[in-house]
């Protein structure tokens, strides 16, 4: 997913000259293209992110589309405030991208990980939290968060998860990506946890069980308009993310969910508990403490029918 | 572009400055409004800027081209307030509402809420690293403005005001200069005993500034320091302004009471004897 940010920002700032790159000391070699096509659009802010998130306000505020690139707690949690008064109070459109998001850095151990910021981010007015699924979605992130107005908070992976659209998809802030239509169930994938969800519905599909899947990639606007659709006709609509049950993706529909008239729907949150990892693993170990795996979400939601 | 410099005399802008003060304690009295004597503190540092050094056009206030100044302070809103409707950019009739219900002028600035205001400020710290974004996007548009960026002591203990000074000269920034409003007090004590402050001036230098010292009372010299922005060195400019609390109301300079107490009626007409105003 980084390299393909790498390659997108690129593309994006020859043809832009507003776009100016902010790195907190990340990325070695990763962006030797972009200093090479863009030199002066080009800042390693080193490792003082609040300083960072200011400077993107300021250029912001000055006409340029500054896109704030490093680890996703140093990029969140430690700026939250130069987040909330410098970019969003302002409304400037400041793009900021965390990488290594959610358990991506299971083994650096918790200081590492993001289970929270986006129930964090989800709160501050006017920002839209973006959690795209794949490498081509990260394309279509990056693409929409320069074209949108507002501030966009796009939370990635590191490299190699694996890639689950065939091409390009249209990418809309706001508009989830129905990957496969289903009839008894249906499951709003956030982020990274796609290729697992797909799994799901596939070990579903094996037991007799048709699953509608869906990118749900953005948090903040959530796509209501497909919420009530599914909804509507689904007996049992499941969350999946790799962060923290409470505040993201589930949270959201949760709490969009208290607010709707006769819903019959069951609602069913998977994601990683309210606690900190202290095992040292792996992301796939991490995810499996958390029953964030294809048979661990199959299996419960068989249970709950 | 106007010229950089007004035609006011030194005379005048003693006067100017003298006005200033006397309607910040008007405004504290009128609306209860605390941080008094922080608004006192950095009158001078603001009149040198606006009537000296600074590029701007009253009319245009949102001019590309113009030089930016940024109150980081945002406690001193008032002074700010003040100033830039002595200096021309709104009527000074809408002083009279500030603080109040429904104003645009609050207690701390809010985002493009009075023409010449480049920064909701009010949480210290966030002033140097937005005037830093201003400072590049200069340099990446060919644009030969300036950022001045004015602090407290205070604000000096914020992680963030060192994070933004490593930065600056390692961009080296010549177009960037701050001031910080050194009137050795902060809310609750004296700065230099909260943290270690006494090395302020040579803290900038070392972290690779040019950096002085003026009296941050003098007028000429304030002005005389900014204006060697951009400095020829090719490093950002620090200028540590010697103040006094509460200046020009002698029961209010250097008594932190100030930081929070309000002037009452008689105090307001002392204030305005001791001010030639009268």
């Amino acid at each position: 997913m980084r390299n393909a940010f790498a390659k997108q920002i690129t593309e994006l700032a020859q043809k832009d000259p507003r776009v100016v790159l902010l790195s907190g000391d990340i990325g070695n070699r990763l962006f030797d293209e972009f200093k090479a096509r863009c030199p002066d659009r080009f800042y390693n802010c080193g490792v003082a992110e609040a300083n960072m998130v200011g400077v993107a306000a300021g250029l912001a505020m000055s006409g340029l589309r500054p896109v704030c690139y490093t680890i996703t707690p140093f990029v969140t949690y430690r700026v939250m405030e130069q987040i909330r008064v410098d970019v969003c109070y302002h409304h400037q459109p400041v793009v900021i991208v965390g990488t290594g998001s959610g358990l991506s850095y299971a083994s650096l151990g918790s200081t590492h990980h993001s289970c929270e910021e986006m129930g964090m981010l989800r709160l501050l007015p006017g920002l839209a939290v973006v959690a795209p699924a794949d490498a081509l979605e990260v394309r279509g992130a990056l693409k929409a968060a320069l074209r949108h107005p507002h501030p966009v908070y796009i939370r990635i992976g590191k490299k190699g998860e694996p890639v689950v659209h065939k091409s390009e998809p249209e990418f809309v802030i706001g508009k989830a990506i129905t990957v496969r239509e289903g009839s008894d169930a249906c499951l709003l994938s956030a982020g990274t946890m796609l290729p697992v969800v797909l799994e799901a519905a596939d070990r579903r599909a094996a037991a007799g069980h048709s699953t509608k899947v869906v990118s749900f990639h953005t948090i903040k606007p959530l796509d209501t308009a497909l919420l009530s659709d599914v909804f509507s006709r689904f007996r049992l609509v499941a969350t999946i993310e790799e962060h923290s049950v409470l505040g993201g993706l589930g949270g959201a529909v949760a709490e969009w969910l208290a607010d709707q008239r006769g819903s019959q729907a069951r609602l069913l949150r998977f994601g990683t508990a309210d606690e900190f990892l202290h095992e040292t693993c792996e992301q796939e170990h991490a995810r499996e403490h958390f029953g964030l795996t294809a048979e661990a979400i199959a299996a419960k939601m068989m249970n709950d029918e | 572009m106007s010229a950089t410099a007004t035609d006011a005399s030194a005379a005048d802008l003693g006067r100017i400055a003298r006005e200033i003060r006397f309607k910040l304690v008007e405004m504290s009295h009128a609306a209860s409004t605390p941080h008094l004597g922080s608004a006192m503190s950095c009158v001078d540092i603001l009149v040198a800027a606006y009537w000296r050094v600074l590029r701007l056009d009253t009319n245009k206030p949102a001019d590309p081209a113009r030089d930016r100044f940024i109150l980081s302070k945002g406690h001193a809103a008032s002074a700010l307030y003040a100033t830039l409707a002595k200096r021309g950019f709104f009527p000074a009739s809408l002083l009279d509402t500030f603080a109040q219900h429904k104003s645009p002028l609050a207690e701390q600035p809010a985002p493009n809420c009075a023409p010449g205001v480049e920064l909701a400020t009010g949480s210290l710290g966030h002033g140097l690293p937005v005037g830093i974004g201003m400072a590049i996007a200069a340099r990446i548009q060919h644009q030969d403005y300036r950022v001045f960026v004015c602090m407290s002591d205070g604000e000096c203990n914020e992680g963030s005001v060192w994070e933004a000074a490593m930065f600056a000269p390692a961009q080296r920034l010549d177009r960037l200069c701050v001031i910080v409003d050194y009137n050795k007090w902060q809310a609750t004590g004296r700065s230099n005993e909260i943290m270690h402050l006494p090395s302020l001036v040579e803290k900038w230098r070392a972290f690779g500034w040019s950096a002085c010292e003026v009296d941050g009372h003098d007028i000429a010299a304030l002005a005389d320091a900014m204006r060697r922005t951009p400095d020829s060195s090719g490093k950002p400019v620090a200028i540590v302004a010697h103040t006094v609390k509460g200046k020009g109301v002698s029961f209010m300079e250097d008594d932190n009471n100030w930081h929070y107490r309000i002037p009452k009626p008689d105090e307001v007409a002392a204030a305005r004897k001791e001010l030639g105003l009268v």
